[in-house]
């Protein structure tokens, strides 16, 4: 029956009713969410809101939520560190468990793509911050994913960093559209990115905000920034100037 | 609360600034307290004041090593002992690693191995020795024995901690990649591991040649110990001089060549910038 339904209506992820605990700590507590086809969406929460919960669960790394969780492609992650394999070159950890006719070339092709095409063959423990999560940004994606996940992947960069791979995410999603979910607690980085904003908070996804507006956006439009203060007391963080 | 920190760094600071002039002269001055101790040994020996019979002067001991040559003696002895030690380390290499395996990858291996040589691991080494020549005799077997099992358990202990070290987020990305069992062990859990098993790999050639020399110091009809025994039989400490300076000069060598390969496989490590 599912066959049947035009490609369109089939989204990038579903999870349905998802609890989790840890010992007796209940961490998500029925989470509905739908991540439609090439929809980029973020996730905020404070710490230990359950956001790496839930993101585990996505990537099917937390066997006990598999049920309740379905995909409509394959997942790919970009983890807060970028996880390259330190005794494999650049070239050889984008290629790691291709299953593709030639994966070296594919993944000198994400590589050229991420703009690292030159340090193909550079040892992982050589290179910055930013070119790292380039190069973790091509191994998720020479995977071709339908769901992306993004988990703080820009938390540990500086600031001029952070914008440059900002452009480079939107650029490389909107060629690709694979369905985003980008976890972070920067509220301008959701703002600035997402097609639609999310907070957890209690176990539930608590509150829910759409972007409708064009990319690139301007941290001072005045939308953004009445969203920003909704968001902030989603978060429970009084905005500035209001103390 | 911070002061002795910043005395320290400026300390540092002063050390790297001195002239780098001084480096050759440092490596010079560093060679003349042994040659003082050669010069000074010769001195005694040929005065008389040190008899042969307690320790050969330094050009005697010279002229034994090249008699020794010349004669086949010293190379049939370290042939001899070079293949003790190598085949003791190969099969202690090979045990080690391959329980370290069965041990590091599976759960139900390490239920049944680790308590096991961790037991085995608490016996003295050279307290088997008594065993071994009741259950092996004399021969080449208890030799070759004691040292696999003297390279066994560092290299066991190792490689399992090795294996067991490796980065979780590492394991996890295998599983977000979908890499196979196989593939997993192949190109993030050994990988991850040999760091540790060249370290487990330089412990037991330390271990090898510590146990070969008193395996060979027991009992035996050829090699570099029996070669130092029967010298003392005659006094000729001229002769366990050299023996002693060639088992010097084999462990120094193994050591380089681990290195050697510890700097072709770690060089992902050596690109790291806090080396």
């Amino acid at each position: 029956m599912a066959a049947e339904l035009p490609a369109a209506v089939v989204p990038a992820a579903k999870v349905t009713r998802l609890s989790r605990s840890f010992g007796g700590r209940v961490v998500l507590d029925g989470v509905d969410l739908e991540i439609r086809e090439g929809e980029f969406v973020a996730l905020l929460g404070r710490s230990g809101s359950g956001k790496s919960t839930l993101l585990k669960a996505l990537a099917g790394l937390d066997p006990l939520t598999r049920d309740a969780v379905s995909v409509g492609g394959t997942v790919s992650v970009a983890f807060q560190q970028p996880r390259l394999v330190p005794w494999k070159r650049v070239l050889a950890n984008v290629a790691l468990g291709l299953r593709v006719p030639d994966p070296r070339a594919a993944a000198l092709a994400a590589l050229e793509e991420v703009g690292l095409g030159a340090l193909h063959d550079a040892w992982p423990l050589t290179l910055s911050g930013g070119e790292a999560q380039r190069a973790s940004l091509a191994r998720a994606l020479v995977r071709e994913p339908g769901l992306l996940l993004l988990d703080e992947p820009f938390s540990a960069l500086d600031a001029l960093t952070r914008i440059t791979i900002h452009r480079l995410v939107l650029d490389l999603w909107e060629r690709h559209r694979p369905g985003i979910l980008l976890v972070t607690h920067d509220v301008d980085e959701a703002l600035l990115l997402a097609d639609r904003v999310l907070v957890l908070d209690r176990g539930i996804i608590a509150h829910e905000s759409p972007v409708d507006l064009p990319r690139p956006r301007h941290r001072e439009h005045p939308d953004l920034v009445a969203l920003r203060s909704t968001l902030l007391a989603r978060l429970g963080v009084t905005p500035e100037g209001t103390v | 609360m911070s002061l002795p920190v910043a005395e320290a760094r400026v300390g540092g600071q002063a050390v790297r600034a001195r002239p780098r002039v001084s480096r050759s002269f440092t490596a010079w001055q560093r060679l003349l307290s042994p040659l003082a101790v050669v010069a000074v040994w010769q001195a005694a020996g040929s005065a008389g004041l040190l008899p042969e019979r307690l320790l050969a002067s330094p050009a005697r001991i010279v002229s034994t090593a090249a008699d020794l040559v010349g004669t086949g003696v010293l190379p049939e002895a370290i042939a001899v002992s070079l293949q003790r030690a190598a085949l003791g380390f190969l099969l202690g290499a090979l045990a080690g690693i391959g329980l370290a395996l069965v041990a590091g990858l599976s759960r139900a291996g390490e239920n049944a191995l680790d308590p096991l040589l961790q037991m085995l691991r608490a016996l003295p080494l050279f307290g088997l020795i008594p065993l071994f020549i009741l259950w092996f005799g004399i021969g080449e077997v208890p030799k070759i024995g004691l040292v696999a099992l003297g390279v066994l358990f560092p290299l066991y202990l190792n490689t399992f901690s090795g294996i067991r070290g490796v980065d979780g987020g590492l394991a996890e990305l295998a599983r977000v990649l979908r890499l196979s069992r196989t593939a997993l062990v192949a190109h993030i859990v050994l990988p991850g591991a040999l760091p540790q098993v060249l370290v487990g790999l330089r412990q037991s050639l330390g271990v090898a040649w510590l146990a070969l020399i008193v395996a060979e110091q027991i009992n035996a009809d050829a090699g570099l110990g029996y070669m130092i025994n029967d010298a003392r039989e005659f006094l000729r400490t001229d002769v366990i001089v050299v023996g002693l300076i060639v088992y010097a000069i084999l462990g120094l060598l193994t050591d380089a060549l681990v290195r050697l390969l510890e700097r072709r496989a770690l060089a992902w490590r050596q690109s790291f910038p806090q080396r």
